[in-house]
């Protein structure tokens, strides 16, 4: 069985040639220069990359940042709690509780974003809702905002924040709870104390997970979002399908990609770094 | 039945068992024994040809099957483990050898029938391994091996994972078994005990060498070098001034009163002070500081309500010359 | 007892975040089956707008692509996949760290990133965008997921079961047949399911990948959701919906317990 070693060679030929190259011609575009017409001339130049630090990109990616931060946020707000009652659910009601929270996080996020397009536009549910109640006359301006873009985002990265939390919660000794409330702890102190410093390690993969689905996301502020509510993603798309500039766009997803993959490895350099420090990440 | 000769394993510079020569005869229970790391599992999954040798040949009933796959030798193994198939019941897990050998059908159901019977598995034929007790898992890891009728059956640490009492019974009955069907064993665990019940011959093993290779008596009684002795159960050594190490298991100490001997036995080597009686059961262990030395030596003294060894006693320690082991030092 | 008004208090938080994250999804498709055509107010049921996307030649279209891309790139992506997981399982590479990165990073990297490398490969290679370009696509995508589901599975199975076979006179092939294939295959099938579904359901690389003639179903209903609100989008999503709730359901039940153990008595 000598020979089985290169089983494994098919494997990496086509994720050489359909992920590697790719990406890897995309480095070289980004470096490269572009006729009026869209034709791109290799000509090696950091025209690209100097451009990325003009105002209108950067408060793009300014923007980008922000909404991942605060999508972060808010999930960690809405998913903590629901991880914690999952977690302390009897053994056999945990898995379908999970199941409950994974299954909105497979369906399409296109769908997904369309569901909350129903209930947020002028003539939507919510809209209709509040007239029929009397609360309102006019229809109000719901959709098509930053806010109806956060309302997606949190809605479409929830169950990645919960998955690592429960998790981590879980994994929890619940020995060390005993053992606080036997020492005098109240349960608001055993929490701080002990459960939110050990699941630590989940909230920051979930963190993670969350943050830099955000910072690649279109779909949600391309559907739901205004003209001023583009993103990074929004601006990538925008260079490479109706721009036609190859070169910017290729320079502004090689820093989206850098970014991502940099915040992973600072991730679990930290995870690897609390392991052996014998502190929680 | 196996020889192996100047066989030799190493990972890399790692040298895991240096060139050995071994023989196993036919019918034959023979055990290696040895602490875990010490190449003893090695050298069974040589014979089995689930590991290569870096050097040497491997002989099986006077056929050379050194470059034979492991599907190409008449040897059959019980996994550490068990390795059971976990999508097979019972008995598929038993007529996977015979299946995988094209035996024809009835005579698979004919040997099945009777591994059964001797494993006395007929009423879990249906079960699935994960659904039995490790005791049970393990009967059929037998059965498994045996019903190929192979030349040797190795079995390495088959009843590790068992708890006391089990093993002690599983102990007896594997070696009836063996007895019965008169096939060679080959046999691998780190534990003493079960090494000197079961075996017909023991080879000691440490660090990837034979440090002895007797009867289990001749083990226990005669250990052949200081490791040996150690390994095999607790050991006293004296220095007695012969430039040898002179080596007395404790059981062979007997203790005596300092004073008012009745003298009706050799005269007592050392003098010393009981630091401490531990209560075994049927026998009290005694711990005694010899005088004029920081030595601690300790013997076996059987229970007996006449005599009762108590602690900061001063005591004499005598033996019979013939149960002395002279080593070199 | 303080202690039951929090679990009273949890369980509302609990239940409020479940209703955020279903409401919207019931409410599309409630709304599947309303009569209005532009209205939210609810004039009454109907069936029709199901039946007019079963006469729509595009959505029938859209179907047949999404289907045929999901199969290929799921066949494809899943031998792939598998014979890579086993044989990462059972040999020592060098360049290790490589071989895990070339596997690892097309599922840590933006969805966009790799979409649009994949735009440029094809233009610079002068593959037409059509139903190939998606299919090669789509399995790119795809099978560093079939690898890692695989590979779980394989790292959960006793490495001596093959040793087990081997000394039962099973050659390797037999081996693999009898021994390593069935245990791994609710791992393989798990695998196949997850492609399928992440093929069937991709959006974003599509979108860059895809041809004029080649728009699957979700790049149709981005299509349809750009111009104009329409119930046949919220019928098309309910059945989507629908497929892929039961494909999870499927590879839980596959990837949960072959046989049930029970307590074992002697």
């Amino acid at each position: 069985m000598k020979n089985g070693k290169f089983l494994i060679a098919p494997l990496l030929l086509w994720l050489g040639i359909f992920f590697a190259i790719p990406l890897l011609i995309v480095v070289v575009v980004s470096f490269a220069g572009r006729t009026p017409y869209g034709q791109v001339i290799f000509n090696w130049t950091l025209e690209n990359y100097v451009r990325f630090f003009e105002p209108l990109y950067l408060s793009i990616f300014a923007d980008t940042l922000w909404v991942a931060v605060l999508t972060t946020v808010f999930t960690i707000i809405l998913g903590y709690p629901l991880a914690y009652y999952i977690a302390q659910l009897p053994k056999k009601w945990q898995q379908p509780g999970l199941i409950l929270v994974m299954i909105p996080f497979w369906i399409n996020f296109l769908i997904r974003s369309f569901a909350w397009v129903i209930i947020l536009r002028s003539q939507g549910v919510l809209n209709t809702l509040l007239i029929k109640l009397g609360f309102i006359t006019a229809p109000l301006q719901l959709l098509y905002n930053d806010t109806a873009v956060m309302v997606g985002m949190v809605y479409s990265l929830l169950p990645f924040m919960v998955l690592p939390i429960y998790v981590s919660l879980e994994q929890l000794d619940r020995r060390l709870l005993e053992a606080a409330y036997d020492l005098g702890a109240t349960p608001f102190t055993a929490f701080r104390k002990i459960t939110l410093p050990l699941t630590l390690s989940g909230i920051s993969e979930g963190t993670i997970l969350v943050f830099i689905s955000s910072l690649g996301m279109f779909i949600v502020p391309e559907i739901m979002g205004g003209a001023k509510a583009a993103l990074v993603g929004n601006l990538i798309q925008n260079q490479f399908l109706s721009a036609r500039n190859w070169p910017f766009g290729s320079a502004l997803s090689i820093v989206l990609a850098i970014l991502s993959l940099v915040l992973i490895t600072i991730y679990y350099k930290a995870l690897a770094a609390g392991k052996g420090g014998g502190k929680d990440a | 039945m196996i020889r192996l000769e100047g066989i030799s394993k190493r990972f890399g510079d790692q040298v895991i068992i240096p060139p050995t020569d071994l023989t196993v005869n036919e019918g034959e229970f023979l055990t290696l024994l040895g602490p875990s790391g010490c190449g003893k599992t090695t050298l069974l999954r040589m014979i089995a040809g689930l590991e290569t040798p870096s050097s040497g040949k491997i002989f099986l009933a006077d056929k050379e099957v050194t470059d034979l796959p492991p599907y190409r030798r008449d040897v059959n193994m019980v996994f550490q483990h068990y390795a059971l198939f976990p999508h097979m019941t019972v008995e598929e897990n038993i007529r996977f050898g015979l299946k995988m050998k094209k035996v024809d059908l009835q005579e698979q159901d004919k040997r099945v029938e009777q591994v059964l019977a001797m494993t006395r598995l007929q009423d879990l034929r249906h079960r699935y391994p994960k659904q039995m007790s490790g005791g049970q898992q393990q009967r059929v890891a037998i059965a498994r091996a045996l019903v190929n009728n192979p030349k040797v059956v190795l079995l390495d640490e088959p009843l590790g994972a068992l708890d006391y009492q089990l093993r002690k019974n599983l102990q007896l009955e594997l070696a009836d078994l063996q007895y019965d069907l008169g096939i060679t064993f080959v046999y691998v665990t780190h534990d003493r005990e079960e090494a000197l019940t079961m075996s017909d011959r023991i080879i000691v093993m440490n660090k990837g060498l034979i440090e002895q290779d007797g009867r289990p008596g001749e083990i226990y009684h005669r250990p052949g070098n200081e490791f040996v002795a150690k390994f095999i159960g607790e050991t006293n050594f004296f220095d007695l001034g012969d430039g040898l190490t002179t080596l007395l298991r404790p059981e062979k100490l007997n203790l005596c009163p300092e004073e008012g001997d009745d003298g009706a036995h050799p005269a007592p080597h050392f003098f010393g002070t009981i630091t401490d009686v531990v209560f075994y059961g049927t026998i009290d262990k005694v711990f005694v500081d010899l005088d004029g030395s920081k030595q601690e030596v300790v013997a076996y003294q059987y229970f007996d309500d006449a005599r009762k060894w108590r602690m900061d006693e001063r005591v004499g320690i005598w033996w019979y010359p013939q149960d002395e082991v002279k080593l070199s030092k | 007892m303080p202690k039951t008004w929090r679990n009273h208090a949890l369980l509302a938080y609990a239940l409020a975040i479940l209703a955020f994250l279903y409401l919207p999804l019931m409410i599309l498709a409630l709304y599947s089956f309303n009569e209005s055509r532009i209205n939210a107010v609810w004039s009454g049921f109907t069936v029709n707008w199901y039946a007019s996307l079963f006469n729509n030649r595009r959505v029938l279209e859209a179907l047949t692509n999404s289907l045929v891309v999901a199969c290929i790139s799921t066949v494809v992506s899943t031998v792939l996949g598998t014979t890579g997981a086993m044989a990462l399982n059972r040999y020592k590479y060098r360049f290790k760290a490589a071989i895990n990165g070339l596997l690892y990073l097309p599922i840590l990297i933006p969805e966009i990133v790799m979409g649009l490398s994949l735009l440029v490969l094809f233009s610079q290679t002068a593959i037409p965008l059509g139903k190939v370009s998606l299919i090669l696509a789509h399995i790119t995508f795809c099978v560093s997921f079939v690898v890692i589901t695989v590979n779980s599975r394989l790292e959960g199975m006793e490495a001596e079961l093959e040793a087990a076979a081997a000394d039962l006179y099973a050659t390797p092939l037999q081996t693999f047949r009898y021994v390593t294939l069935p245990l791994a295959m609710p791992g393989i099938i798990a695998g196949a399911l997850i492609a399928f579904t992440l093929s069937i359901d991709d959006f974003v690389i599509s979108f860059f990948v895809a041809g004029p003639n080649s728009t699957t179903l979700p790049l149709y209903i981005y299509a349809m959701v750009k111009r104009g609100i329409s119930p046949e989008i919220n019928a098309l999503s309910t059945l989507m919906m629908l497929t892929t709730v039961l494909l999870i359901i499927l590879a839980h039940l596959l990837q949960g317990s072959p046989k049930k153990a029970s307590p074992a008595d002697e």
